[in-house]
């Protein structure tokens, strides 16, 4: 279990305008500016969640996984992972979580990705069959058979992401943290790595905090959602909860034969092209089942779908609501 | 204790690859040896009763040097421990259940161990059939043999020390640049690399020889020659692990002080 109160944090950044002139003016004063990534931050996860932590670029994401995994003190406020404060206890903390920094490389550049692993397996003292075992699951889940020879400085990004989510998990870690894992990975990569993350969560009972852009990721692995903004926690929930809160239209398609027909108030065809609608409905007016019936009853409909606010835009939304 | 064997291992393995440069650093050792040796004779000729060691013991001291350079040179840095200081990559090195001080000190023994392995053994070999005044002599007794292996272990250990308060030094400078040309440019001249410390005036010596560099290279070296011997002998190993302690608790102190303050660089 992860439970954290009241965390802060804060960093002093130099500053200074571009030129010849500041720079030589900062040789002799320079300005420092308090930066806030956290600022109070609190939350609660269970064993065997699967966190979805979202907020833009510099809300302070990457510092709360760094505090959690025991680089980085905090300057005030408690967080305790499995009965431990990670920073204070790093060692015997860090031997039961796995960490993959999505834009960073734990395999060794010049030799053969199994070498690494074949350290890991000395650093975090994994016994011989555990090992093995382990070994050989994620080398059929992740299809790692073809690349384990090859040196890490000649593989694809896909290939060392999947390289780096089993190095991360060799040793059987209670938590995964995944810090921005599917960065710049093409679609076949991005769907083999989320699908491979709900198996662990599914069977080992992993406990997986998920840090990304990727609103496909969140969608297609998490149940709740951690939105944090300029260091503050600013929604903690379900993403049902989220959708249902934030998306008051929804877009019904369909491809209908016969004239025009009427819809109820709250619904309006947006575009119409040769046997083709596009419909918003607005649902606090009306609902998208009573829009469709009606244009049932008027024409002969041949294909109909529906569509929520697609989640990209529901986190525009959130960020432009909460002023981030 | 085992998990930092196999990084030692890894690393050690990984430093006797680089064949080429084994051979060109011999070959610049070789001629560097040769050519102060030949500069000290000259000096010697001109006027025998100002030299303060022996002929002989100079000529081990400066063989000895360049056979063992990689053993206590400070400008042998690891440049992957920089690298990952200053990008942040230290991050995964903290993520593991590791003791940074220990993994960084063992990578280093490591380094330092293949360069020398590489190059150590044709230099000592030329320089002990060499014709004599150039040539290296051999040790006194298997005793004096045993002493110098043992200080020049500890050398080895003082010299690693000194280097990871460097590395350490990058956490709070974030650029190792300025450190690293101090260091190596003062430590060259304080542990005896460019001229030997028995050769400089005497109340300079007396310092020089109880600061921690001149542990580095200068004790062994005149351990080997029997230029120290003696109560005198016992000093200077008592020395070199006085200050060993102290660099190793310096180093880990302010890695102590780096990691609770650290700003893991890069988002």
């Amino acid at each position: 279990m992860i439970a954290v109160h009241n965390l802060c944090k804060t960093f002093r950044v130099a500053k200074r305008n571009a030129g010849l002139k500041e720079a030589w003016k900062a040789l002799f004063r320079r300005e420092h500016e308090i930066v806030h990534a956290l600022e109070d931050v609190s939350f609660t996860i269970e064993d065997g969640e699967m966190i979805g932590y979202i907020g833009p670029n510099g809300a302070g994401k990457s510092s709360t996984i760094k505090i959690l995994s025991g680089i980085l003190t905090p300057d005030s406020g408690t967080c305790i992972v499995n009965g431990r404060v990670p920073w204070k206890e790093r060692r015997a903390h860090v031997s039961e979580i796995g960490v993959v920094f999505g834009q960073r490389s734990q395999l060794f550049w010049d030799v053969p990705v199994i070498d690494t692993f074949e350290l890991l397996k000395e650093v975090y003292w994994i016994p011989e069959r555990k090992y093995k075992s382990n070994l050989d699951r994620l080398v059929a889940l992740l299809d790692l058979k073809d690349i384990l020879r090859t040196p890490t400085r000649q593989l694809s990004l896909g290939q060392r992401m999947r390289c780096e989510i089993a190095a991360s998990l060799l040793h059987s870690p209670k938590i995964l943290f995944l810090d921005e894992p599917t960065i710049g990975l093409d679609a076949t990569a991005k769907i083999a790595v989320r699908e491979f993350i709900k198996t662990i969560n599914r069977e080992q009972k992993t406990t997986v905090i998920l840090t990304t852009h990727d609103m496909q990721d969140i969608e297609a692995l998490t149940e709740r959602i951690l939105l944090i903004g300029r260091g503050r926690i600013l929604l903690d929930g379900t993403l049902s909860d989220l959708k249902e809160r934030y998306s008051e239209t929804k877009t019904v398609i369909i491809k209908y034969r016969g004239d025009h027909f009427l819809l109820p108030d709250g619904a309006k065809v947006v575009e119409r092209i040769n046997g083709h609608a596009t419909v918003a409905v607005n649902v606090k007016e009306v609902s998208a089942s009573a829009v469709i019936s009606s244009i049932v009853n008027q024409v002969e409909v041949q294909d109909i779908s529906v569509q929520d606010i697609s989640l990209d835009k529901l986190v525009v939304e959130l960020y432009k609501e909460f002023l981030i | 204790m085992k998990k930092y064997l196999s990084f030692f291992t890894i690393r050690f393995l990984n430093g006797l690859q680089y064949r080429a440069a084994a051979v060109a650093g011999m070959a610049t050792q070789f001629a560097w040896g040769y050519m102060r040796i030949k500069m000290f004779l000259a000096f010697s000729k001109a006027n025998p009763a100002a030299m303060p060691m022996e002929f002989d013991q100079l000529a081990s001291y400066i063989w000895l040097q360049q056979a063992f350079l990689a053993f206590f040179a400070v400008w042998i840095l690891d440049n992957e421990i920089f690298e990952e200081i200053r990008s942040g990559n230290v991050a995964y090195e903290l993520c593991r259940p590791l003791d940074l001080y220990n993994l960084w000190f063992v990578k280093n023994l490591a380094m330092r161990l293949s360069r020398a392995v590489l190059r150590c053994f044709p230099i000592l070999f030329i320089a002990l059939v060499l014709p004599k005044p150039l040539s290296m002599s051999l040790p006194q007794s298997p005793a004096s043999l045993i002493l110098f292996l043992i200080s020049l272990a500890l050398g080895l250990f003082v010299s690693v020390a000194f280097c990871m308060v460097l590395y350490i030094t990058t956490f709070f400078t974030l650029s190792p640049a300025g450190v690293r040309v101090m260091a190596i440019s003062l430590v060259d001249f304080l542990s005896g690399g460019i001229i030997p410390l028995p050769m400089l005036p005497e109340k300079l010596l007396f310092f020089l020889e109880l600061l921690p560099f001149a542990s580095m290279t200068n004790t062994p070296l005149r351990v080997y020659s029997g230029h120290i011997a003696g109560t005198e002998l016992a000093f200077s190993l008592g020395l070199q692990l006085l200050w060993l302690t102290v660099l190793v608790l310096l180093g880990r102190f302010m890695m102590k002080r780096a990691l609770t303050r650290v700003v893991v660089q890069g988002g």
